[in-house]
């Protein structure tokens, strides 16, 4: 389903919508104003960039680097090409140690290779720690956004689902009373889990050390109770030194919350006595990317969220728009190269404005890499259109592909919206505005007919 | 062909041309090291107090299980420290040494040789970390060079106590480590 169908979806809920626009911008303004405290703010980006461009230029010699390092210190490391085999390497090393329940901490890559469904197929118990992910999990959903998986819920909605599944007060939705819920359910997994998977923020390649950054905790709790902890690492998250980990560790949480750090940041470099440690490196596609001149730079991603947090399009159309794991403007220039024609519709779910680009803290250029792929998209679908691209004066929707779900999405928006509300839910250029009619026809279907 | 050859190989395979790694220059810090530090501590939602507030904190809250790893203040333990981590489950209170601080961001290094075990700070109901004050580095640069070389199988940076924020952007302290952390700075 493309992203402007999945939108319209979102907004039919306009107060909502509201909130989950206004919250998100608000985390941007903490972003911002936590970065002008730092004078060489702007520095630490270029740094963060430049390190990155040289690990990707060098992907291969620091893999390796890092795979012989991290056997020195007594972790096993495996190499996955796909989220299959990723899969089933978790699997078997749950099967050695005879594991049916595991807990699990923030990883976008185990969501990518949608390794919880195919362990409960394989009859193990996954609990999500996360609390965003854990209530998330108990709705069957996935995560909306990648550092705050359940800001598309409100309060009620959490309020209901705990009370259904982990007995609180109906109706009472007060934060700090449904995190203590969910503290003692989650105190009690953690202390009966064999095995804890985490994701990873860094690997150190001269090291063989892993870093992993949380602020509930949830990460450690899980491995440090457990005999095994298996690390599942997108081969990108590799960078060269451990004092590279200073600029990193100083943009990340800055770049994601506006807060100065993390609370939990570990440095994971041996097992304790008598446990183990499994690290998996996973391409799933990454390869293909690095392959893509125009669009490799996507692969210096650290995963911050900032990008979406500023998005105007994510902000008005939620997570779940974009059909994608990594959904706003990193995964749309992310998932085309996975599969350009399910994903054909989200390089269009932009204005192009480019504070996606203006805000990432590793200058990755988010959004010319949105314009590029709507070329080649265009490209791909051998659009006999072309003439109406170039006759259409509109430098924001530049190509007709993209002029035409645009459309679609205002029109069916402008619809469901009551007229009486002056917040218009995807009128980025102006919320105060009133909001136009509903054209009957298109301009394109209107061109289509007078052209002649 | 493993999986290890085949992504190797194709990462090879990719023309790439050469990008140096930056130096990371030694930046400024302006305003007073404790200070910034006392603050960003704050700001996380810690609390830093000296020893006399940290007996007061014991004595009030009436606790009874508290592990004391801190030099100087192992008296303060109520029992010793286990082999098995699961036996911390119902542990109040964790006093453990911090190496050093970091004035930005209020983070404290500790490794394995502070621990004990590895789940101690993390399992606790509250965390008590003692600092000396000249201890503190800058910035997490410094931090990065003050660990140099050193070579522990854990290390971890704390900066406060255990939060969310995951219900509707409301922060939350105490999700699932410890509901509190106090700084005793010397
Ligand atoms: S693309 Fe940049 S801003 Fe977006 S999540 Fe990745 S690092 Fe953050």
């Amino acid at each position: 389903m493309s992203h402007p169908i999945k939108a319209q979806e979102f907004l039919s809920d306009p107060a909502k919508a509201k909130w989950h626009d206004e919250t998100l911008w608000f985390v941007r303004d903490k972003r911002d104003a936590i970065t002008k405290t730092i004078p060489e703010w702007e520095q630490l980006r270029d740094l963060a960039s430049q390190i990155k461009d040289n690990v990707l230029a060098n992907l291969d010699s620091y893999l390796v680097e890092f795979e012989q390092k991290a056997k020195a210190n007594n972790i096993h490391v495996h190499w996955a090409v796909d989220s299959e085999e990723h899969n089933q390497i978790v699997l078997g090393i749950l099967r050695q140690h005879d594991c049916k329940a595991i807990v699990k901490s923030k990883s976008i890559l185990t969501e990518e290779c949608h390794l919880n469904p195919f362990l409960e197929k394989n009859g193990v118990e996954v609990v999500d720690t996360d609390l965003g992910e854990r209530i998330v999990q108990f709705l069957n959903q996935p995560p909306s956004h990648i550092v705050l998986p359940a800001i598309h819920l409100k309060k009620r909605d959490i309020s209901e689902i705990f009370h259904e599944k982990l007995q609180t007060e109906k109706g009472n939705e007060d934060p700090t009373y449904l995190t203590q819920a969910a503290r003692v359910h989650l105190r009690e997994k953690f202390l009966s889990a064999k095995v804890a998977i985490t994701g990873v923020n860094f690997g150190i390649a001269e090291t063989g050390e892993f870093v992993v950054c949380t602020n509930e905790g949830n990460a450690d709790m899980g491995v440090h109770l457990a005999d095994v902890h298996i690390a599942c690492m997108g081969i990108e998250k590799i960078i060269p030194r451990r004092k590279n980990l200073g600029v990193f560790l100083r943009i990340l949480a800055r770049s994601a919350t506006g807060q100065p750090v993390t609370n939990y940041n570990s440095h994971f470099r041996s097992p304790a006595p008598g446990k183990e440690i499994h690290i998996i490196l996973v391409d799933n596609g990454r390869t293909d990317q690095l392959a893509r001149e125009k669009f490799k730079n996507s692969l210096k991603c650290i995963r911050c969220g900032a990008c979406m947090n500023t998005c105007p399009i994510y902000r008005r159309s939620g997570g779940f728009s974009y059909g994608s794991v990594v959904p706003g403007p990193i995964g749309s220039i992310l998932s085309p190269g996975l599969d350009l024609k399910k994903y054909s519709s989200l390089p269009f779910a932009s204005t192009l404005c480019g504070s996606c680009s203006d805000v990432c803290p590793v200058k990755i250029n988010i959004h010319e890499q949105l314009y590029e792929w709507r070329q080649e998209i265009t490209k791909a679908q051998g659009s006999n259109a072309k003439s109406i691209s170039m006759k259409i004066a509109n430098g924001i929707f530049s190509t007709p592909f993209a002029y035409k779900i645009s459309g679609e999405m205002l029109r069916g928006a402008l619809k469901i919206l009551p007229e009486a509300i002056t917040y218009s839910g995807l009128n980025t250029w102006g919320k105060q505005r009133d909001l136009p009619e509903v054209p009957k026809e298109s301009f394109k279907d209107w061109y289509k007919k007078n052209r002649k | 062909m493993s999986s290890r050859e085949q992504i190797l190989g194709k990462i090879k395979r990719v023309a790439k041309a050469d990008s140096p790694l930056p130096d990371i220059p030694d930046f400024e810090f302006s305003g007073e090291i404790k200070e910034r530090f006392v603050k960003s501590i704050q700001g996380n939602k810690g609390e830093v107090i000296d020893v006399a507030g940290l007996e007061v904190f014991l004595k009030s809250n009436g606790f009874s299980k508290i592990i004391s790893l801190a030099k100087g203040l192992e008296q303060l333990s109520t029992r010793t420290l286990p082999e098995n981590p699961h036996e911390l489950a119902d542990l109040e209170v964790a006093i453990i040494q911090g190496q050093f601080g970091v004035a930005e961001n209020g983070s404290i290094w500790l490794t394995d040789a502070d621990l004990g075990l590895r789940a101690l700070p993390f399992i606790t109901e509250h965390l008590v970390i003692v600092l000396s004050e000249a201890s503190l580095v800058s910035n997490m640069h410094e931090a990065y060079k003050r660990i140099g070389e050193q070579h522990s199988g854990f290390g971890l940076f704390i900066a406060g106590p255990s939060k969310t924020a995951d219900i509707e952007q409301s922060l939350v302290i105490g999700a699932h480590g410890a509901k509190s952390l106090r700084v005793v700075l010397d």
